[in-house]
């Protein structure tokens, strides 16, 4: 009877935590595979419009970003409240478009540089000034695969 | 007895806190991707030719910058656009037998609408001052247009959508042969109704 020793009565086991590790692992696993790095942070307000008709933009390598929209609040004191193009980390004009282009083209390997799509990732309050402005500039660089980047949707939301 | 003794167990409570710090950093520096949108393609640089168009295969769209949509002279709600422009892509205003006759083309012929999709040309005027999500929401049903038009086509023809047949083109692991059957279907899809919007950007006061 000794072999089963009684187990004093009022003292509660401790609640095992090894599992706990598994289950924070699992949720960090699914954070690595479903984001992405921020390559640059927004100086920008993004807030992207609506669309159906939407493809994805399949190969990251073949991007490359254009950034419009109003500077965001910290910045507004001295970029003011129009539209403003960020490109990179930084504000930038309307001219600076092209070179830039050219410049990100050149970084990559030869055989990307005329598949690449120009990203606009455009605040749905810009106006369509600026973006005729920027089409422009991707024109006279050759660059003219554009895609507007926009969020899954119902376009009809973007009247209102 | 050694042999018995019990290993002390390696304490893994602090593994869960390590956990957290890289989730917490990722959390952090990480931003769920918002890579779709609308594919365009834009016209290379101008090299200004006139060509004679005739009215019938062009098809005006004004924006205003209250964002208020013109087809063809009238205010149209947003809504119609689609169907407005299907019907004057797929009109196929050629009677069979003459040259630019559509044999595929579900439209009903009307005389003041496109001749075929060839020749069907979409004008937008968009003023510099209008919004950019109106810019949108018109590329969107632009777009869906000529989806909804090769999709239906690509069905009677080859029994897939032209979406689907995209898809398992662009997706890895495709034998070549097959590659090559669907990259000419796709071409030929493109062909039967190929995208024509000319944009135009006004300042308009």
């Amino acid at each position: 009877m000794a072999k089963f020793a009684k187990k004093k009565d009022g003292d509660l086991p401790a609640v095992s935590t090894a599992s706990l590790p598994d289950i924070v692992f699992m949720l960090l696993f699914f954070f690595m595979t479903v984001t992405t790095m921020k390559d640059s942070s927004l100086l920008v307000q993004n807030t992207l419009p609506n669309a159906s008709e939407i493809k994805k933009l399949e190969k990251k390598d073949r991007v490359i970003y254009i950034y419009v929209g109003k500077p965001t609040r910290e910045y507004q004191s001295v970029y003011g409240t129009e539209p403003k193009i960020q490109l990179n980390d930084k504000f930038a004009s309307v001219g600076e478009v092209g070179s830039y282009i050219l410049a990100e083209r050149a970084k990559k390997p030869q055989e990307l540089q005329n598949v690449l799509t120009t990203a606009l990732k455009v605040d749905k309050n810009a106006n369509m000034g600026l973006i005729s402005d920027i089409k422009q500039e991707l024109r006279k660089v050759n660059a003219l695969k554009v895609n507007y980047t926009t969020y899954e949707g119902n376009a009809f939301n973007n009247l209102q | 007895m050694s042999r018995f003794r019990q290993l002390p167990e390696v304490n893994a409570g602090s593994m869960a806190d390590i956990a957290f710090l890289l989730l917490i950093f990722f959390l952090v520096t990480a931003s769920i991707p918002t890579d779709e949108g609308l594919h365009r393609i834009t016209p290379p640089k101008e090299n200004r030719t006139t060509a004679e168009i005739k009215d019938r295969n062009l098809f005006e769209l004004n924006l205003n910058r209250t964002g208020e949509l013109m087809v063809e002279g009238e205010t149209t709600p947003f809504s119609e656009l689609r169907k407005m422009v299907k019907a004057f892509i797929d009109n196929g205003g050629i009677l069979p037998g003459n040259s630019g006759y559509c044999s595929y083309c579900a439209g009903t012929g009307d005389a003041l609408l496109s001749e075929n999709p060839q020749k069907a040309i979409i004008a937008l005027r968009v003023p510099r001052e209008a919004d950019y999500s109106v810019y949108v929401t018109v590329q969107n049903e632009l777009q869906g247009a000529y989806n909804e038009l090769r999709n239906e086509v690509s069905i009677t023809l080859y029994g897939a959508t032209f979406e689907e047949m995209k898809e398992e083109y662009n997706k890895g692991g495709v034998v070549t042969e097959r590659k090559e059957v669907l990259q000419r279907k796709i071409k030929k899809i493109q062909e039967m109704y190929p995208q024509k919007i000319l944009e135009i950007s006004t300042s308009n006061f």
